[in-house]
């Protein structure tokens, strides 16, 4: 059996049992990078002498006695837009084109402290905009089930990687869905933690009251590995939120007897692809059998929540990318006269299309006179979807939802029409309105063979509720466990 | 027709904190090197995240309180979006919908008489940083030491009629601030923007407002008032020119204020909250555990120090500066007499400081350091003179009182069992001086004296070796 369809606690439990090293689990990966990754462009960039370094290190720790993470030793894909000290680190982006970070974000450092071996930045939609990794400034990404569609994105290169078992398990973040939605397009598991569950510190931010670090893995018990290791609270980020300690690891026990999930029923029926649907219901189905108790529920003001995250995200983008005008770092334009000009030329050809649309599109909801129009209004409707969250809560413990109303859209359907896309976050963006946790585990295939991702979302801080049920649901079935064909084959076209 | 001017005032203070406002870097913007006071947070790098100094809050609500505001309960930060190249992320934090501190008040005393000026708010921000034009190689560099460092600003009510007034305000929040510790107000760490109209006196509508931008010095913004005042009047009265609403700069060498933009090409600042600090919630106990902890103020540092005996002008020198106070306070506290305490301190020490060409705000000294030194000139161990060139060289050299006296051997001479053993030496070694004495020369006593004053390198208290001289004399009598 190759290695690399471990998952990352069998591979920990292997190199911790001495089978084999850390360093050699790494050249596993980058092996693998190096051999296949021309068919996905899942990687932005795969430096292997810092990685390489790292993973010494992690030896010595485990030598020493002195690692006792689960993942100690495990190669971790890291999402070009978490800094990685003295690495490339570029938002996928052409104005951060060989930009090094000069320090580690917590989740990169944690990971490190803990044994895991960062290696390789994963591609991404640039500055985690948008929903199919086609925007990135390396190229698209590729769906390892079907070359011709997106992975979905932002995360795309992360779930791409793991479903193509060119890494183990990444880091992504999530700002509307930018690690569900892709985790569920390539059939793999995603989640997303409580707001402030994970510190954001380091993450380059898209929209901060939204952003979340999250993992991307192969199965719950990665997912739940990797959030023991990254969460927790952080006094360099004060949005951070000292949640009750969990080990989210230990937690899992597969059982739901009595567990009320809640059944929206504005997430079934109308705009859902019938596949999507029919593999949904057949989750609900699984979960019942194994104790779970279903909960109808009306969630009325999910239709408001695609407008008001896409005047709150953007407007906190427009001031997040406002520092990425060529004067300190990454790249500036080549002519220009004045300092506006230098301004002005440099950001127009350093972001591109999505971007700058985002950023005009936040620009123009902060601007005076429109500010309470758009985003107070927008900050009231956040509340109340917070609000009607909290409520559906008393009557449930976890809601299950599809991930997205579709599967793998093709390569370039996408872009030539933003508000479709936009509109195809339905059910990944209020989760980030909310702060709560969300989690994309494989339910199935449609009748394309791509694979539909089911959703279960807990209260703010219920992490360890919300990947117990899909940890029950993962024992019960075997969709996690599926491969794409044909990975070695093409590897070698 | 008489006409008076309506003049308001932002006032920008640096704050006296040990750090900046959302990172660990060091405060004190004049301090250090360009760009060596800088980390990834202040310099604004992908991925970093603000975390607010407490203390920054803390001395903001100081203010609040000495200026007679009301405390918010709920104060947020807000972004405020420019381009600028000293303003690295491209976005200032400042407070725009919820201040920390509204609706205060400060009396100002001018030749005229005593005033009350409204203050409408008070607001926490970040400095930006400093552009430094190279005119040799043409080009601009940008230094970030500024970045970041911890501002108030104070905006008044446009209640001042007169630049005299401003005056009397500028100064009293300059002493205010600097005896609570909440500013060092070093030149440069107090900017103000002016703004001004003029309407017939005795009416209530208010003229068209410039604001003239960042000034730093008093004398530059007593003459822009001037200026300002009466470029106004000359449009208002004899038709000059025509104003409009704008803003303008005040250039100190042409001595004449210049438009900088004007209403419609104003920035629009898209003020939006902060979404990285969370909205800071003040409840009562913090605002009285500030109160409780503010350093006192001049006025009741002024009763206190009446009650313990000082003159007026000894309670003016010391009230200039807290750091004078907090050194009376603390060898006071440590057992000296307040009379002795203000006399070293004022007269001693600032006669060594004249000396060296400094002032009294420069004082320097370890408060035990001084204390030991009039202990040992109150004790006797050393005369006042020693204990003068003692304090020289704690002020100078950083020396130890104690090891400054045992090496310059300034010891010896009060402790009174090393000037006995002197004594006898000079006694045993003169037996025909002790002869003449005991037999009615009353001369040779001050043979003896100046025996022992020379044993004694000339550092002897007069006083202790007459009184031993005797006691030894009569012994042998």
């Amino acid at each position: 059996m190759d290695i690399l369809d471990l998952t990352a606690v069998e591979l920990g439990e292997r190199i911790r049992k001495r089978e084999l090293s850390a360093l050699e689990a790494l050249e596993a990966v980058y092996g693998a990078c190096r051999a296949r990754d021309r068919n996905w462009n899942a990687y932005a960039a795969f430096e292997i002498d810092p990685a390489r370094t790292a993973a010494q290190r992690a030896q010595a720790l485990l030598d020493s006695g002195e690692a006792v993470s689960p993942l100690a030793g495990v190669p971790v894909g890291i999402k070009d837009n978490l800094n990685v000290r003295n690495c490339l680190t570029t938002c996928a982006s052409k104005i951060l084109r060989g930009y090094r970070a000069p320090f580690d974000a917590t989740a990169v450092r944690k990971l490190k402290d803990a044994g895991a071996v960062p290696a390789g930045t994963l591609n991404m939609d640039e500055f985690a905009m948008g929903s199919t990794s086609e925007t990135s400034c390396y190229g698209p990404v590729r769906n390892p089930w079907d070359r011709e569609r997106v992975p979905g994105g932002s995360s795309g290169g992360a779930a791409a990687a793991v479903a193509a078992r060119e890494c183990v398990c990444a880091l992504g973040s999530d700002t509307g869905g930018s690690v569900r939605q892709p985790a569920s397009y390539c059939g793999v598991t995603g989640f997303k933690p409580s707001y402030g569950r994970v510190s954001r510190y380091g993450l380059i931010a898209y929209g901060s009251s939204l952003d979340q670090i999250g993992p991307l893995a192969r199965d719950v018990r990665d997912c739940a590995a990797l959030l023991d290791i990254i969460a927790g609270p952080d006094p360099m980020d004060a949005t951070s939120i000292p949640f009750p300690d969990t080990r989210f690891l230990d937690a899992l026990n597969g059982d739901i007897h009595g567990l009320r999930v809640g059944v929206p029923e504005e997430c079934f029926g109308d705009g859902v692809e019938q596949d999507v649907q029919t593999g949904v219901e057949a989750f609900l189905d699984e979960l019942k059998r194994v104790g779970a108790e279903l909960v109808p529920l009306r969630l009325p003001f999910l239709r408001y929540a695609v407008p008001v995250y896409y005047i709150l995200a953007t407007a906190e983008a427009s001031s997040n990318l406002a520092r990425f005008d060529g004067v300190k770092y990454g790249f500036r334009a080549e002519r220009y006269t004045t300092i506006e000009d230098l301004y002005t030329r440099t950001r127009s050809e350093g972001f591109g299309k999505e971007v700058q649309r985002r950023i005009l599109l936040g620009t123009f909801v902060l601007s005076s006179g429109y500010y309470d129009a758009y985003y107070n209004k927008a900050l009231k409707m956040k509340q109340m979807i917070m609000d009607g969250f909290a409520e559906a809560f008393r009557r449930c413990d976890v809601i299950a939802l599809p991930v997205s109303p579709t599967t793998a859209p093709a390569l370039g359907s996408s872009l030539s029409d933003p508000l479709k896309m936009y509109l195809s976050d339905i059910f990944t963006v209020p989760v980030n309105l909310a702060g709560l946790p969300g989690l994309s585990v494989p339910c199935g295939f449609d009748r394309r063979g791509l694979p539909i991702g089911a959703q279960l979302l807990g209260a703010s801080g219920a992490d360890a509720t919300v990947l117990n049920a899909g940890y029950a649901y993962q024992l019960a079935t075997d969709w996690h466990k599926r491969r794409p064909e044909g990975l070695e084959v093409s590897g070698n076209v | 027709m008489r006409y008076e001017a309506v003049i308001g005032l932002e006032t920008h203070v640096e704050l006296a904190t040990n750090s900046k406002i959302f990172c660990s870097c060091g405060g004190h913007s004049t301090k250090g090197e360009p760009n060596t006071r800088v980390c990834p947070a202040c310099a604004g790098m992908p991925g970093m995240l603000p975390v607010t100094n407490r203390r920054v809050v803390e001395l903001a609500m100081r203010a609040g309180i000495l200026l007679h505001c009301d405390i918010s309960r709920y104060t947020t930060f807000d972004k405020k979006s420019y381009y600028y190249p000293d303003l690295p992320c491209a976005y200032q934090i400042t407070q725009w919908f919820h201040p920390v501190c509204r609706n205060g008040s400060v009396e100002v005393t001018t030749k005229d008489g005593t005033r009350t000026i409204g203050i409408k708010q008070i607001h926490m921000e970040e400095d930006a940083g400093k552009l430094v034009h190279d005119d040799w190689t043409e080009t601009t560099l940008v230094d970030f030491n500024r970045t970041s460092v911890p501002l108030i600003e104070i905006v008044s009510k446009p209640d001042f009629r007169t630049a005299d007034e401003v005056m009397a305000y500028l100064e009293k929040l300059k002493t205010m601030f600097r005896f609570a510790n909440i500013s060092e107000c070093e030149e440069g760490a107090m900017r103000c923007d002016v703004n001004i109209s003029i309407r017939p006196e005795g009416t209530e509508e208010l003229g068209v407002r410039t604001e003239i931008k960042n000034m730093s010095s008093l004398s530059s913004i007593r003459r822009a008032i001037q200026y300002e005042t009466a470029r106004h009047l000359d449009a208002v009265e004899r038709g000059t020119e025509t104003l409009v609403q704008e803003t303008r700069r005040w250039d100190d060498v042409k001595g004449r204020t210049f438009s900088m933009r004007n209403k419609e090409t104003a920035a629009d600042y898209r003020y939006f909250p902060d979404p990285n600090l969370m909205p800071i919630l003040i409840g009562e106990d913090w605002i009285r555990r500030v109160r409780d902890t503010m350093p006192a103020s001049i006025e009741e540092k002024t009763a206190e120090y009446q009650s313990k005996g000082l003159s007026e002008k000894e309670i003016a020198s010391l009230t200039s500066e807290r750091a004078l106070c907090d050194l009376f306070d603390a060898v006071t506290a440590a057992g000296r007499d307040p009379k002795e305490a203000a006399s070293w301190i004022l007269t001693e020490c600032g006669g060594i400081l004249r000396k060296h060409g400094q002032v009294m705000g420069e004082l320097r000294v370890a408060p035990e350091k001084l204390s030991r030194i009039m202990e040992k000139v109150s004790g006797n161990e050393i005369n006042r003179a020693a204990g003068r060139k003692v304090l020289e060289a704690v002020l100078y050299e950083d020396a130890d009182p104690d090891a400054y006296c045992k090496a310059h051997n300034l010891s010896a001479q009060g402790d009174a069992d090393a000037v006995r053993q002197v004594v006898l030496k000079v006694l045993d070694a003169t037996p025909n001086a002790v002869k003449d004495y005991l037999g009615g020369k009353k001369k040779a006593f001050q043979a003896l004296f100046g025996g022992c004053m020379k044993e004694l390198k000339g550092n002897g208290d007069p006083q202790v070796i007459r009184t031993l001289l005797e006691e030894e004399l009569s012994k042998r009598s």
